[in-house]
């Protein structure tokens, strides 16, 4: 018993305090100590998890973990093709998901989801201080503090993990009187209700793909056309979500209207919800039913009292590359909050931050950002300049870093003359093309505007960055003849 | 990234000439449709001779424009840019730097054409915009 009630990371002075036990939090503080960098965890939940102890509502994710993916399972490109495990360096620790999955999808349940995550804590002896909640941040010199229900602790740099799962309800009459997402009641409730949803994106088509079997008709509404992640490359509405839509073009009993909402009332028999369409014409709705699927907001607490500015409706921290915070220098953040940082934003892509997919890749990078800062040295391997183009062309078609974080994560080696060739590991591209240095190349995967991957290199020589756009290829293998040549020939003089 | 709302926002965009003929939901479905986005003073947002970059609004700040370092132009609250380089397929010609902390909302390039269609009274207004610099381009060369 003794061994259970020893909890960690008292209150105290630490170099990093990171907040957060969801699968931001867990990587993180996974990434800081194979870099051995000494940093506390702290929570209020008691346990790991984050969302997925609560989220998905309907019990399914829809990002997938392909059991049987064209990698082997274990391996450091499976990652790509299992977008929920959490990322380790050794093999015990990878693709854990999976194996708790019992084969009758291939998108995981909640529940899969979430036991996958504490086997990676618990397998992982990642420690973190349960049922310490932060309560609120002061600055003093140099240092952050962080006050605790259990005391305060003091870093130089603070870590918040803390998730964007709080409702939000934007400022519309009467809406903050209707149930949100989070507080939808199970399908069978519905049954022959009419049922009014506000919102068009994958919460509002979650909730309606659910209700399908139940609901006698469903709107949904808001001012914009629904984004669909087939047409969008990603972005938008996942394609598990879309019977709705379906239903909407086919015109059976699924509505989905492009209309802001004026005003939510209650009547005496349930809601009546006024409506302006975008492109005129009013109309009201007498309904059962409505649902307010508007989206979440991160849980900043008094960070912005303190000075960390945010937009989009203050849901979300302004940040630069390495998600720290662009006002308040030493406030980082980690997990699904680093979606607020865009990049370079090629065709409008921008990462894909917002899941686990890709926010555990940008946690191992943010953690060699924090060793640099407090002068810790990361461990950086030397290349010979005849391996740099086969290295890069490798990288472009298997690393899940570049795969999940198109346009946003590069591999990059510097090409000094004097230091020789060197890996300097994964890097926010924005960075790379925007900050000065020493002669380099960054590979990254970016998508085209028909939707189409392929590589792009960056070198930067003599302190300018040009760009060079690699071929395509219908089958994402980039390491043949057709890639090298091109690659080899943006680096003449180089290596 | 866009979502519901927008008061805030629809509310500066109904300041602005781009988008003066908008009805309030038209305006409403503009605000979800673009992204807002912040850059910090010298920070680049259209890099000169880089593919793939988008259209931006300002709503805040001040940004230069420069080519080959030179400054050749400042935008501020109402200006827009980054529609010729989406227009004509090509890298932009400039870089546009911010001078000071600048608010944008941003759509991304491969929607614009779509989102000129749907709106034809802001794109006759974006080609208003066009025709005066256009004209006081040919000024200063005269």
């Amino acid at each position: 018993m003794a061994e259970l009630t020893r909890r960690p990371h008292p209150p105290g002075r630490y170099p990093v305090v990171v907040v957060g036990s969801g699968p931001g939090g867990l990587q993180m503080t996974y990434a800081l100590r194979r870099l051995g960098v000494r940093h506390a965890v702290l929570s209020a939940d008691a346990e790991p998890g984050g969302m997925f102890l609560r989220y998905p509502l309907f019990q399914r994710l829809n990002t997938w973990s392909k059991p049987f993916g064209p990698a082997d399972r274990g391996s450091r490109q499976y990652a790509w093709f299992d977008w929920n495990s959490l990322i380790a360096d050794e093999t015990p620790l990878r693709s854990l998901v999976p194996q708790f999955m019992d084969g009758t999808s291939y998108f995981p349940s909640r529940t899969e989801m979430a036991s996958g995550l504490a086997a990676f804590a618990a397998r992982g002896g990642l420690e973190v201080r349960y049922g310490c909640r932060w309560e609120a941040t002061r600055r003093e010199g140099d240092e952050f503090v962080l006050v605790t229900n259990e005391g305060e602790y003091r870093c130089r740099f603070a870590v918040f993990a803390v998730g964007m799962a709080e409702p939000w309800i934007p400022s519309i009459p009467g809406l903050d009187t209707a149930p949100h997402y989070v507080k939808v009641m199970p399908a069978r409730v519905y049954a022959g209700h009419r049922v009014f949803i506000v919102g068009k994106r994958n919460s509002a088509f979650e909730v309606a793909d659910a209700l399908l079997p139940w609901a006698r008709l469903i709107v949904l509404a808001s001012p914009r056309p629904p984004l669909l992640s087939v047409l969008a490359a990603g972005a938008g509405v996942r394609a598990k979500y879309l019977v709705p839509y379906e239903d909407h073009l086919l015109g059976g009993g699924v509505f989905v209207l492009e209309a802001s909402i004026d005003r939510v009332e209650r009547t005496a028999d349930g809601w009546r919800v006024s409506t302006s369409g975008t492109h005129g014409g009013a109309r009201t709705f007498e309904v059962d039913d409505v649902i307010v699927a508007t989206g979440f907001t991160s849980p900043l607490g008094d960070l912005p009292a303190l000075g960390v500015a945010t937009f989009y409706h203050d849901r979300l921290p302004r940040m630069n590359p390495f998600w720290e915070s662009t006002t308040l220098p030493g406030i980082f953040f980690a997990g699904t909050i680093t979606q607020g940082a865009f990049g370079i934003r090629k065709h409008g892509g921008a990462g894909n931050s917002a899941g686990v997919a890709g926010f555990r890749h940008n946690a191992g990078v943010l953690a060699a950002h924090l060793a640099g800062r407090l002068g810790i040295e990361v461990p950086r391997q030397m290349l010979r300049p005849e391996d740099v183009v086969p290295y890069l062309l490798a990288e472009a078609t298997h690393a899940p870093e570049l795969l999940n974080q198109k346009g946003y994560l590069a591999r990059v080696v510097s090409l000094d003359r004097a230091q020789g060739v060197r890996d300097e590991g994964i890097l926010p591209l924005a960075h790379f093309v925007d900050e000065a240095g020493a002669d380099a190349v960054a590979i990254v995967v970016e998508t085209d505007k028909d939707g189409h991957h392929h590589p792009t290199a960056y070198v930067r020589r003599g302190g300018q960055v040009t760009e060079h756009e690699l071929p395509g290829d219908p089958m994402l293998n980039y390491e043949g003849g057709a890639h090298r040549a091109p690659l080899q020939a943006a680096l003449s003089g180089l290596l | 990234m866009a979502g519901t709302g927008g008061d805030e926002i629809v509310d500066i965009l109904s300041g602005l000439a781009l988008f003066a003929d908008l009805t309030r939901p038209q305006l409403q479905a503009v605000s979800h449709t673009f992204d807002e986005e912040w850059f910090t003073e010298g920070q680049r947002i259209l890099r000169q001779g880089f593919t793939g970059s988008n259209f931006y609004v300002i709503l805040d700040g001040e940004a230069a424009v420069r080519i080959d370092g030179e400054t050749r132009a400042t935008l501020g609250r109402g200006d827009f840019f980054g529609e010729v380089s989406v227009l004509l397929g090509e890298p932009p010609t400039a870089d546009v730097v911010a001078l000071r902390p600048l608010r944008c909302i941003a759509l991304a390039g491969p929607e614009i054409e779509q989102f000129l269609i749907s709106y034809p009274r802001v794109m006759y207004r974006m080609l208003q915009a066009q025709a005066r610099r256009l004209r006081n381009a040919n000024r200063w060369r005269s």
